[in-house]
């Protein structure tokens, strides 16, 4: 048997060294296999080191892919002196794009120009499917067969969310009223 | 990107109206304000602006919320008049922007001259709006532009926030670990590891059974029967090899102590061995 105080240590120690977040069936299945646990007890344990951190430079957070440790988000301009390259900056266009594909996904290209009211730049597109945030997850049934796009957990992980919810504003699902006037719209005008 | 409007282009369009335009401006339909009717931007200024904006819909939605409406209440003329100057201002600057935002001036002369026809007699009144598209198409607009200004005030990886790791030496400990063995090749080993256990076992057992001493009692028990075997004779063959060369050994080891007597009356024929003990005394035969 292993007491609290080692459960706790093996765990932060576990998710420390994990090179990608670790769900709690990870933990359970690997590191804490042999000894008898259960999800609520993991939780337990967890939302105690999230406590035990919550005052550090670095911090227990729950992304989409699971826990990871990361640094505080307050500390990111000064830590950012410690390499040489800048932060990567988004552009307004770029972040509507992938504001529009959590929104409405799976969503085809027509249907993010439709409600941008821009033509969506193939360097966008490009860059979102890169950074691995935006795939392909199927074809429309329409003239053209579009792409239909959506998001992916690594978009969620890097914005720090669990879920497309966890941003206000895209948290409200469209009017599905809307949405069938504006498929239809994009499948007349035979978007791609 | 809330607020797109540079400083110097809101003083010269709304001066210092916009503090204490708090009362002002919220009459369904009419504003009460008239100061951004005039509408002198520097280009300088305007370039700035227009790399503001994402695209048309922003810079409709700026024009609306400058006239501090609900987009419901969309004044599509005034709108469509301020929105028309911008563009031709774009036009003079940046011709390929200006594009998309053409395609948007066209909606709303559009929207505008139907507007402006008289009204077909119906009972459905919302259906007939022709500002209806357009409105849905901003609202929807600005939840995509709500949703983006929140994404980005999330905390961002190598802007806000570092994923944190710690250094171990479990790899070492994992790589130490036996690799995994599938169970046909693991019972394949285990049947190696057994055929060496049994040659080994074999091995010792002949040598238990086939004791070189205890051959050679038994060679001194044949001979005290008969007293004279042919060298033949004091092997059994159904011991195999290993069985013929203890006899042998045996045999030598005898020869050796003069417990026998090998003769061969010449080359290549039969040997014959007898006890030596007949012949001489056992002293004698030790003593040799």
């Amino acid at each position: 048997m292993i007491n609290e105080k080692q459960l706790k240590q093996l765990v932060e120690a576990a998710i420390f060294t994990a090179e990608a977040p670790v769900t709690l069936d990870q933990l359970l299945t690997g590191v804490l296999a042999n000894f008898s646990m259960n999800k609520p007890r993991l939780r337990q344990v967890l939302d105690q080191l999230q406590e035990d951190y919550k005052e550090r430079g670095v911090q227990l957070v729950e992304v989409a892919s699971g826990f990871r440790f990361q640094t505080r988000a307050e500390l990111g301009p000064a830590l950012a002196h410690m390499w040489s390259e800048r932060a990567p900056r988004y552009s307004p266009a770029l972040l509507e794009t992938l504001a529009m594909i959590a929104w409405r996904q799976p969503v085809t290209r027509g249907e993010i120009e439709a409600v941008r009211g821009v033509s969506v730049s193939t360097q966008i597109m490009k860059t979102l499917q890169e950074r691995g945030w935006v795939k392909v997850v199927g074809h429309k049934e329409v003239p053209g067969r579009p792409a239909l796009y959506a998001t992916t957990k690594a978009f969620l992980d890097y914005f720090s969310i669990q879920s497309v919810v966890d941003i206000p504003a895209l948290a409200e699902p469209p009017e599905s009223d809307t949405r069938e006037r504006d498929n239809k719209e994009v499948s007349e005008s035979g978007h791609e | 990107m809330d607020n797109p409007e540079p400083t110097t282009v809101e003083a010269v369009e709304q001066g210092p109206s916009e503090q204490q335009s708090l009362p002002l401006g919220f009459v369904r339909g009419e504003p009460v304000l008239e100061r951004p009717e005039d509408l002198y931007i520097p280009p300088e200024a305007l370039e700035i602006m227009l790399e503001a904006f994402s695209g048309p819909m922003d810079l409709l939605l700026y024009l609306i919320r400058r006239q501090k409406m609900d987009i419901l209440d969309l004044p599509i003329l005034q709108i469509t008049r301020q929105y028309m100057e911008y563009v031709e201002l774009m036009r003079e600057l940046k011709l390929e922007l200006a594009a998309d935002y053409l395609v948007m001036a066209a909606m709303l002369a559009e929207i505008k001259s139907r507007l402006l026809l008289p009204k077909a007699p119906s009972e459905d009144e919302e259906e007939l709006d022709p500002r209806a598209e357009l409105i849905r198409r901003l609202q929807a607009y600005e939840v995509v532009r709500e949703g983006a200004r929140q994404l980005d005030d999330q905390p961002q990886q190598y802007r806000d926030y570092f994923v944190a790791s710690a250094a171990t030496d479990a790899r070492t400990w994992a790589e130490q670990a036996p690799p995994d063995v599938s169970l046909a090749e693991l019972s394949l080993a285990l049947s190696r590891v057994m055929q060496l256990v049994n040659v080994q076992a074999h091995h010792q057992i002949k040598r238990e059974a086939l004791s070189t001493r205890e051959r050679m009692s038994r060679i001194l028990e044949k001979l005290s029967q008969c007293a004279r075997l042919d060298f033949v004779e004091l092997f059994d063959l159904s011991e195999g090899k290993a069985g013929v060369v203890v006899s042998f050994l045996a045999i030598l080891e005898l020869n050796k102590e003069g417990l026998l007597v090998l003769t061969q009356a010449e080359a290549y024929s039969g040997i014959y061995i007898s006890a030596k003990s007949e012949v001489s005394q056992p002293g004698e035969a030790t003593l040799r």
